[in-house]
């Protein structure tokens, strides 16, 4: 096998929940002030995935005191402790930039109901728990 | 001899520090590399030592090449490279990858990627003419020498053939040794294409401080 994909197999976190395009996540960053670290909870939805094993991103949009914020993240970077599912999304494209045109009620995304056909993991078998209705 | 390695870049990735941040790296498959000659200032006028790299078969190579791995008593490579400088090994010795640490600092050479004819634009980075009020002078080259001299001087930057050369990056970091697979990880960008032999050596400068005249 090529040994650029093995390198990055090695880099790549096991325990990184299936992420989707419109699915909600809390992401939890670990920030470093000073000496002391902690972490830090950014929670939005999931408007787009780059791909590539080690080097995969999700950029999570979210409404932040009315303004609208978008970070990108490296899924497996270290300094990520952990990315929570809140909620699926029902989409039908990849790139959700079009939601960064909308504001309120209008950049609202369906609950996705069913596991969809293609999607034959188990933990998408289990639909989210209802999170608090209509994503920021 | 300086430590030196020939090399095959395999291509570039990114890899994550213990701290998070994420380095950009070349992945550069180097070594084994059997010494085939060592030359001296006695019997060849300068000290060098020649290394080789690549996997071959015998059927490949010419009679005086087979005799020269023959002499040398080292199965046939698909390249060879000298390494100025005096010695520090033998005929028949194999070096690997981990005749680098993690932390070294290294220059890499290489045969830069061929980009063809290019114009000045690109070749020597000239700026252009205007694009619009009715200017036709987009990309042209512009001034080649004053009337007065009655002829184009010589060196004048023109278009021509760019790449395909031989160019060398200085002080890049050496961020992982794997050993196990002959890889060394480069920090940085290196010539060439993939799959393009670069040969590693000590960084330069660095063997110049070290030794207390700069």
């Amino acid at each position: 096998m090529n040994i650029i994909d093995l390198l990055e197999r090695e880099q790549t976190k096991p325990d990184i929940p299936e992420l989707r395009p419109g699915d909600t996540v809390r992401v939890h960053v670990r920030v470093v002030e000073g000496t002391r670290e902690r972490i830090q909870v950014f929670e939005g939805v999931i408007i787009a995935r780059g791909k590539g094993s080690s080097r995969a991103t999700i950029t999570v949009r979210r409404i932040a005191h009315g303004i609208g914020v978008e970070r990108t993240f490296l899924v497996h970077s270290r300094r990520l402790a952990s990315i929570d599912v809140v909620r699926h999304g029902e989409v039908r494209r990849a790139k959700l930039y079009y939601l960064r045109d909308r504001v309120g009620k209008r950049a609202r995304l369906r609950e996705r109901r069913e596991t969809p056909a293609r999607a034959a993991t188990p933990a998408a078998a289990v639909p989210g728990a209802e999170g608090p209705s209509g994503s920021e | 001899m300086a430590k030196a390695l020939v090399a095959r870049k395999l291509g570039m990735t990114q890899i994550f520090a213990e701290d998070g941040r994420v380095i950009p790296v070349t992945v550069l498959e180097a070594g084994p590399c059997p010494v085939v000659q060592v030359k001296t200032v006695a019997r060849d006028g300068y000290d060098a030592v020649q290394l080789g790299f690549g996997e071959t078969t015998e059927r490949r190579q010419t009679r005086p090449r087979l005799g020269h791995f023959k002499a040398a008593g080292v199965p046939p490579v698909r390249h060879l490279c000298e390494v100025r400088g005096s010695v520090g090994v033998a005929v028949g010795d194999l070096l690997r990858a981990d005749l680098f640490a993690a932390g070294d600092v290294v220059d890499v050479r290489g045969t830069s990627k061929g980009k063809g004819f290019a114009g000045q634009h690109k070749r020597h980075n000239f700026g252009r003419g205007p694009v619009t009020h009715g200017s036709h002078n987009i990309r042209q080259a512009g001034s080649v020498g004053s009337v007065d001299a009655a002829r184009t001087l010589r060196g004048v930057r023109m278009a021509g053939h760019l790449g395909s050369q031989r160019a060398t990056v200085r002080r890049l970091t050496v961020v992982r040794v794997d050993p196990e697979r002959n890889l060394l990880l480069v920090r940085g960008a290196v010539p060439g294409a993939r799959q393009g032999v670069v040969m590693v050596t000590a960084a330069a400068d660095r063997i110049r401080l070290a030794r207390g005249h700069h």
